[in-house]
């Protein structure tokens, strides 16, 4: 049993002080406990960047370069045979990695930058702006976004710029709600309060106060929006309303393939090739749900289960 | 109402206690929460069971029942209830006892009782479905209950839902349903923490008439001495998991034998002398202030002294936090004005200027989230350096220093951040940041209701000294009386949004009060085990009972 | 007026609001079509005179503001205005009205949803309930880690694996859902085995985790405690005191993920080549073909809509305090 002493001292007070790590200590100590779904989710996205990063370098012929044979079977030089046209489905796959991620991560970039700084806006003006923006995203969440793009894409018709601007705005409004939700919650903190209160401008309440204390869902957030902005873009090119040929995507390369799967009683590498661009979108989001889940479990309990 | 006849006698042995460990499940491992606790409670007789916050005191008292919350376990020790095993008895023989012969009081009343059922049927529940009698006798006694513990119509009250009736009356719904099936033992886990001081008065009288018409044993828990000294026979005092000691109520306030036992009232013996000041730094001025249409200021008007302490008083809805949010500019007035140092203050926080910002600082209740869980203790106290005073570099650290041995904190707290500190540091820490402005005005708004009885005290020494160093004026909000006694020179009561009256503590804490001034400090419990008594028997006898919330 | 009626009138009112307003963008998209369009839509052959009669007929030369209202009273009738397919640069039209292109694959996409969900909705409200009253055990993990790999893989993804498993290396069902009015109910429901089975997997999984999460939320009230504390047992805990207070978050889930069964409809229709609403969208928007687009949208808006106002009503009258105002 402890007993106080007869002089108080604050300082003596007990009090839990952490021990003084650098900032890479500190990564590869949680490293280190990161369960196993985790590390599988890590290795498989470094491999993804790195596949995506080196395509030329790794894939064995041209993004759209045409063989004499379509759909040649899997074999020495075609690893994974050629599609209906004649080009080598391996190669595709390498160069659809680097296409699809690139894509899905400029949309995702650019959502994050219009809904996240509209989301911070609306959380701290609380007024007639919050209300504004807030009523307008109820609008636009109130359409299925899949529908929506498909009514604009056939508007503006399908090209990359613009696939990339539907898909980020659209998303935007979901990282709005996420971003407002959680910036309120800080925002009235009392440590927001002492700094309106001392005179600090809006700049300095957002980037010092608020923000910093936002990261941890934010962060988890872009994982979350980014496999989904993956699996809307290769829907809609799955629907071939997406990224068009002869530009190599996992989503239309699946399209593209399709038919071969009738073909699996009688030659099941046949079969499989269709599911080849279909897997790798799968395991990518797969990978990356998992290492967001152990994130979220690290940093909050908060997670939102859509 | 009838008195049941039950097994036992008064004086035998009702819980034995012994050796109890619990352990609770955070950061990926068991931590010890109850460290070996005896206790023995006999029939009839009334346990107080107080410590400060991380005590213990509640996961011990729900293991009175056998139950341990979900993320804790029983991990050693025995508790024997009126003879049943209740670690080794299975889910189901708990059951049995749970809700007909243990009873449960909660802290939080509006949580704790189902928004979808009405309160006469939650009241029944555990007599009913342990068919102890009749579903209408039950439900006539538990009307007889209501009327018992001075429920208004008692009659038609149990028709209503949760959250058609009041805090304080669904406390005593609340007392009704544990009493209902005649319990043997009632745990009463802080049932008046949530309550208003006048609430609490009525609620705690009706607890305590009724466990003493029925006999019923009782542990009450909670971390005030003075309300514990009204209801129990006898005191356990907890910290950190382990007894402290146990005696009888009347000889622990008397001659508690442990210095800490001595520390949990230690704030009741300061006391500071009031001084009168003419030097007017702060007036507000017939001030009116509305949230939106629900208009919360009537015409307020308040003078603050230089460089002396004036508190304000009053119960939650009393408008004195909103009045702290006029005078910092949050929540400009609709009518009326604040005139600070001859000058009157532009009424938003917009118009200001730096300079008036830096002369009014403000201090939070919740230390904790008044600072950036971001940024370390240099840079919370060193902003306002650099803000107002235009500190950089080591002039700035050297400053901080300063400030850090003013708070009587050293320099190794610099980069520490603020989940690193306990309660009393992060609070000081709060007072160097107010203090790196070099302000000429603090408005303190219940800055020690958080912390601990030993921390509070040393908190308010600190302000005290300030004071007396630095010449700085205080405004303090607070609902708790012996902090107004401890620290201010002038006491304003505020009630329903008006300022009941204003003046020096010494005219203010003495006869004659006003009707609602005398009805909040005599609903303050004293540290008499007659209080209570005394205080009803005064209001029984007074013709005209003084008019209430 | 009771409170819980006046609740439901401004909650019924929004979505009103919401309605004409998503079918105000839905409509003010076809402003936004480039100049050249009906140029594009007839043909390079098209003469002047055609275009302008084209634009005429599209209503461009009329303030957009009577256009919206001659198509939202046209729409309130049934008439979703004309394709544009079958148009020709020779001046014959052979296009056909949206409704009458709509209206029976609207049929097929509701039988199939219908039948999905008559599957999904019970299966994933009772595996969602018992992974939550048997948390962290060993069925709660296989559970949990099952649908978060359902619910991060693209529908065709499941949708070929089906396929290949079910439909190629043992042909249980047939890998193409093609039906037409004819087709006898038995026989409907043997075709959409695979695409329903589809839809199932991935809807099973979102609500599933939802129900598990709102359930757990509500068992973790201090009231749930309070009722163990009286002594009450846990199917009375969940019958008793969990259910009465369950209804909204359920409504919630339910509506939630049967609106996303509208989305999801539109892959699995076109992976299966299933005549439905969402593979008549996908053909329009691949020929550009506006009026159809819009007229899909608008159902699949609207579906949207409708679904969560029923959830929200029914979160309404089963709230207590609104049921009993003070």
């Amino acid at each position: 049993m402890t007993d106080t002493p007869e002089t108080y001292s604050a300082a003596a007070e007990v009090s839990f002080v952490r021990k003084r790590r650098t900032r890479w200590e500190r990564i590869w100590l949680a490293l280190k406990k990161a369960p196993v779904s985790a590390w599988f989710g890590m290795v498989v996205v470094g491999i993804y960047v790195i596949v995506a990063v080196f395509a030329p370098l790794i894939a064995p012929y041209g993004e759209a370069e045409i063989f004499p044979v379509p759909n040649a079977p899997w074999g020495a030089e075609h690893v994974f045979g050629t599609d209906q046209i004649g080009r080598d489905v391996f190669s595709r796959l390498i160069y659809g990695a680097r296409n699809t991620m690139g894509i899905a991560l400029a949309t995702t970039v650019l959502s994050f930058l219009i809904g996240g700084s509209l989301g911070l806006i609306a959380a701290i003006n609380r007024g007639w702006l919050d209300q504004l923006i807030s009523r307008g995203v109820d609008v636009l969440m109130a359409i299925p976004s899949l529908i929506f793009a498909l009514m604009l894409l056939s508007i503006f018709g399908s090209s990359v710029p613009s696939l990339i601007m539907i898909i980020a705005v659209l998303d935007s409004t979901r990282v709005f709600r996420l971003t407002r939700a959680v910036a309120v919650n800080v925002a009235v903190m009392d440590y927001v309060e002492a700094a309106r209160l001392r005179g600090e401008g809006l700049g300095w309440v957002m980037r010092r106060e608020i923000l910093p204390n936002i990261m941890p869902p934010m962060v988890a957030e872009f994982g979350l929006r980014f496999s989904f902005v993956f699996l809307t873009i290769a829907a809609l090119s799955f629907l071939g309303v997406g990224i068009q040929p002869p530009t190599a995507d996992w989503g239309s390369m699946v399209r593209e393939n399709a038919s071969l799967i009738q073909f699996a009683q009688y030659d099941l590498k046949a079969g499989l090739t269709p599911l080849l661009p279909a897997g790798a979108i799968a395991l990518l989001t797969v990978a990356v749900n998992f290492i967001v889940d152990w994130f979220l479990h690290k940093t909050s309990g908060l997670r939102d289960e859509h | 109402m009838s008195t049941d006849k039950r097994q036992g006698r008064k004086g035998d042995v009702l819980l034995e206690m012994r050796d109890v460990r619990i352990e609770g499940f955070s950061d990926e491992r068991w931590h010890p929460i109850i460290k070996g606790v005896d206790l023995t409670l006999k029939r009839g007789e009334v346990m107080g069971l107080i410590g400060e916050s991380g005590a213990g005191k509640s996961t011990l008292g729900k293991a009175a029942m056998g139950y341990a919350q979900p993320g804790c376990r029983i991990c050693g020790g025995s508790i024997v209830f009126d003879g049943i095993d209740l670690i080794k008895a299975g889910e189901a023989e708990k059951r049995k006892l749970w809700g007909t012969r243990i009873a449960y009081v909660a802290q939080s009343a509006a949580a704790s009782f189902n928004p979808a059922h009405r309160l006469i049927d939650q009241t029944v529940e555990s007599a009913t479905r342990m068919g102890l009698r009749p579903d209408a006798d039950s439900r006539n006694d538990a009307v007889q209950l209501f009327r018992a513990l001075k429920l208004p119509s008692p009659e038609t009250i149990g028709q209503r839902y949760p959250h058609q009736v009041s805090g304080g009356q669904l406390q005593r719904v609340m007392t009704a349903m544990a009493m209902s099936p005649r319990p043997d033992l009632i745990i009463f886990d802080e049932p008046t923490t949530a309550l208003d001081v006048t609430t609490q008065v009525d609620v705690l009288a009706a607890m305590r008439e009724i466990v003493e018409t029925f006999h019923t044993a009782a542990i009450y828990i909670t971390h005030d001495l003075a309300v514990v000294a009204q209801m129990a026979d006898f005191i356990k005092v907890l910290r950190y998991g382990e007894e402290v000691e146990e005696a009888p109520t009347r000889k622990m306030l008397d001659a508690p034998e442990k210095p800490y036992t001595r520390s949990l009232w230690s704030v009741r013996s300061l006391a500071k002398p009031e001084e009168k000041g003419d030097d007017i730094i702060l007036s507000i001025d017939h001030v009116d202030a509305a949230y939106g249409k629900h208009k919360v200021l009537h015409d307020v008007t308040i003078t603050v002294p230089r460089g002396k302490t004036v508190a304000v008083v009053g119960e939650s809805g009393s408008g004195k936090s909103t009045t702290a949010r006029v005078i910092t500019g949050l929540l400009p007035p609709m009518a009326g004005k604040v005139v600070f140092d001859g000058q009157p203050l532009p009424p938003a926080l917009a118009g200001r200027s730096k300079d008036q910002l830096r002369r009014i600082q403000m201090i939070y209740q919740m230390a904790d989230t008044a600072m950036n869980p971001r940024q370390t203790v240099e840079e919370i106290i060193g902003r306002p350096l650099e803000f107002y005073l235009g500190l950089s570099g080591a002039r700035r650290e050297a400053r901080v220093s300063e400030l850090l041995k003013m708070i009587e904190l050293d320099d190794s707290f610099m980069d520490r951040l603020p989940s690193e500190l306990s309660g009393g540091q992060k609070q000081r820490i709060c007072i160097a940041r107010a203090l790196a402005a070099e302000p000429e005005l603090i408005i303190c708004d219940e800055v020690t209701s958080a912390l601990d009885q030993i921390v509070q005290e040393g908190i308010l020494k600190l302000l005290l000294r300030l004071q007396k160093d630095l010449g700085i004026t205080y405004i303090f909000i607070t609902h708790d009386i012996a902090t107004v006694k401890a620290i201010s020179d002038e006491i304003v009561v505020m009630f329903q949004g008006k300022v009941v009256e204003q003046g020096l503590k010494s005219t203010i804490l003495e006869p004659p009060y006003p009707d609602y001034t005398q009805l909040l400090l005599s609903s303050v419990p004293e540290m008499d085990p007659d209080w209570l008594t005394r205080l009803l028997a005064a209001r029984e006898s007074s013709a005209n009972p003084p008019a209430r919330k | 007026m009771h409170p819980i009626l006046a609740t439901i009138l401004k909650r019924l009112g929004l979505g009103v609001v919401t309605l004409t307003i998503v079918s105000a963008i839905i409509f003010s998209s076809i402003s936004m079509l480039p100049g050249d369009f009906g140029q594009a839509v007839l043909g390079q052959a098209a003469t002047k005179e055609t275009v302008a009669a084209f634009r005429k007929e599209l209503g461009l030369d009329k303030p957009a503001v009577v256009r919206y209202f001659e198509w939202i009273g046209g729409v309130a009738q049934g008439d979703l205005g004309t394709s544009f397919s079958g148009r020709a640069s020779s001046g014959v039209d052979r296009s056909r009205p949206v409704a009458q292109l709509i209206a029976p694959r609207l049929q097929n996409t509701l039988f199939l949803a219908g039948v999905t969900a008559a599957i999904a909705v019970p299966l994933a409200l009772f595996l969602g309930l018992t992974a939550a009253l048997y948390r962290n055990s060993l069925y709660d993990r296989s559970v949990n880690a099952f649908t978060l790999t359902t619910i991060a893989t693209p529908e065709f993804f499941v949708a070929y694996v089906l396929i290949l498993l079910l439909g190629s290396l043992w042909p249980v069902f047939p890998s193409l859902a093609n039906v037409d009015a004819s087709t006898p109910l038995g026989e409907r429901l043997y075709r959409v085995a695979l695409p329903a089975l589809t839809l199932t997997l991935v809807i099973v999984a979102h609500m599933m985790r939802m129900t598990r999460a709102a359930i757990i939320n509500l068992l973790a009230s201090p009231y749930i405690e309070m009722a163990r504390l009286k002594g009450a047992s846990q199917s009375e805990i969940i019958l008793k005191h969990a259910l009465p207070n369950a209804w909204a978050p359920i409504a919630t889930v339910i509506a939630f993920n049967l609106a996303y069964l509208v989305i999801g409809v539109v892959v699995v229709e076109v992976v299966f080549v299933y005549p439905g609403v969402g593979q008549l969208m996908v053909d329009a928007v691949t020929t550009r073909d506006i009026p159809v687009v819009q007229g899909c949208a608008l159902i699949f808006a609207a579906t949207y809509i409708l679904l969560n106002l029923i959830a929200d009503i029914i979160g309404i009258v089963t709230n207590p305090r609104l049921l009993h105002p003070r």
